[in-house]
């Protein structure tokens, strides 16, 4: 699958990048992958957002707290939310993963991984504190809808796993 | 465009008053992770909905909008199927309720991908990834409880024998339905049908639970005629609406 690029204005680059994912709070909205565009119009900002899950609480904080950081910088700002072409965890960029792992969520896996992981049929998820990958699931849905709950069975530390979204 | 805004609400209602039920179980799952799952699950659903009722409002235009759609219609008009407004009587009954909606829920979705209506299809695009991962949960949940104890797979056999009733309807053609396959922003139903009783077959066997025979099937939801259990879920859904009108958080 192709990436769509985001067309984020370099203006509007900074302000955004200070904007925080409410519920991954190390994760910034463009790491998350969910601005997919921000656009200058005649002095006013242009902010296309797209939801990771459908029923996603944080798509109205998200939306909220992007008017109020570009308001402080001056500029007026319209807050659309766009449903295609639809987020894939492929969007959290590479910083967005590390940042992730260094909170204690375990990144995605790919597709086929993804899923064998979540039937139990293998153990491949890391665990973000220790690096084994001797972990089993314990629940396919955890603390939110995008993420699994996993436990460590060397560490002993139970910990979230990104699900794979495609 | 009346049929269109018929035809959304039909498919959203579905997934409406199942969130609902879902929710009930919000702190009253069997175990804590069962719990997460099925509110998370309730959770895509409400999300799918609000999707579909923003849309609906747009088109019905005037005072229309997802909460006056969701909390300010009578009984009747709802268009929801019967499977979905089955209670909670126990595990063995959220999880079959589930797994027929949600195989159900799939191949719709999957349809609905090709829909000439763009808003429909970018709905179904996002949504279909969502409903995988209920499939998923609830067909694996079936051959756990099927493949069990002996307690949990009475039990299931049971749900199984007592659900069966309402998978027919999910297939039944209403005009918005005829209308929007004519017009190439629906899905033909009838054709779904096989691959549906083919896959939940398949899960039932491996869960080592007997199919049902019966030939006679309940049906009346999507006509807006509901069991008696929907007044009761409509009573305690739309209570703050009713009571405080136009209430906001
Ligand atoms: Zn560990």
């Amino acid at each position: 699958m192709t990436l769509p690029e985001p067309y984020i204005e370099d203006d509007l680059r900074e302000i955004l990048d200070g904007v925080s994912d409410p519920e991954i709070p190390v994760l910034t909205v463009l790491q998350m992958g969910v601005v997919r565009s921000a656009r200058l119009e005649n002095g006013k900002a242009k902010v296309q957002i797209t939801p990771t899950y459908s029923g996603c609480p944080a798509m109205d904080v998200i939306g909220d707290d992007i008017k109020k950081a570009l308001k402080e910088n001056g500029y007026d700002a319209e807050v659309e939310l766009i449903l295609s072409p639809a987020w894939s965890t492929d969007w959290i960029t590479p910083a967005g993963r590390t940042a992730l792992e260094k909170y204690g969520i375990a990144a995605p896996l790919e597709a086929d991984a993804d899923k064998e992981a979540l039937l139990g049929n293998k153990r491949i998820v890391k665990c973000p504190q220790c690096g084994s990958t001797n972990t089993i699931l314990v629940s396919q849905f955890g603390s939110t809808a995008c993420k699994a709950l996993f436990k460590c069975e060397d560490c002993l530390e139970p910990f979230d796993y990104f699900k794979c979204l495609k | 465009m009346e049929k269109l805004t018929d035809y959304i609400i039909q498919i959203a209602d579905n997934s409406l008053i199942l969130g609902q039920r879902l929710g009930d179980l919000c702190g009253h799952g069997p175990t804590l992770e069962t719990d997460i799952a099925l509110t998370n699950i309730s959770l895509d659903l409400f999300g799918q909905v609000r999707s579909y009722y923003q849309y609906a409002a747009k088109l019905m235009g005037g005072d229309a909008n997802e909460d006056t759609i969701a909390f300010l219609r009578k009984e009747n008009e709802y268009k929801n199927v019967l499977l979905v407004e089955q209670p909670n009587t126990d595990f063995a009954y959220v999880i079959t309720r589930q797994f027929f909606f949600d195989h159900f829920h799939w191949l719709l979705q999957d349809k609905l991908q090709q829909s000439k209506d763009e808003t429909l299809a970018a709905i179904a695009k996002k949504s279909i990834k969502e409903v995988s991962y209920h499939v998923r949960f609830s067909s694996d949940w079936m051959k756990r409880l099927g493949d069990g104890t002996e307690e949990s797979h009475q039990r299931i056999q049971q749900a199984v024998n007592d659900l069966w009733v309402y998978t027919d309807e999910l297939f039944h053609m209403t005009e918005a339905d005829q209308e929007m396959l004519q017009n190439g922003v629906g899905v033909d139903l009838s054709l779904l049908k096989d691959t549906y009783y083919e896959r939940i077959k398949s899960v039932l066997e491996e869960a080592t639970i007997e199919i049902p025979e019966s030939n006679y099937f309940q049906k009346g939801g999507k006509k807006g005629v509901h069991t008696e259990h929907m007044g009761f879920i409509l009573t305690e859904m739309q209570y703050m609406q009713r009571t405080y009108p136009n209430m906001t958080w």
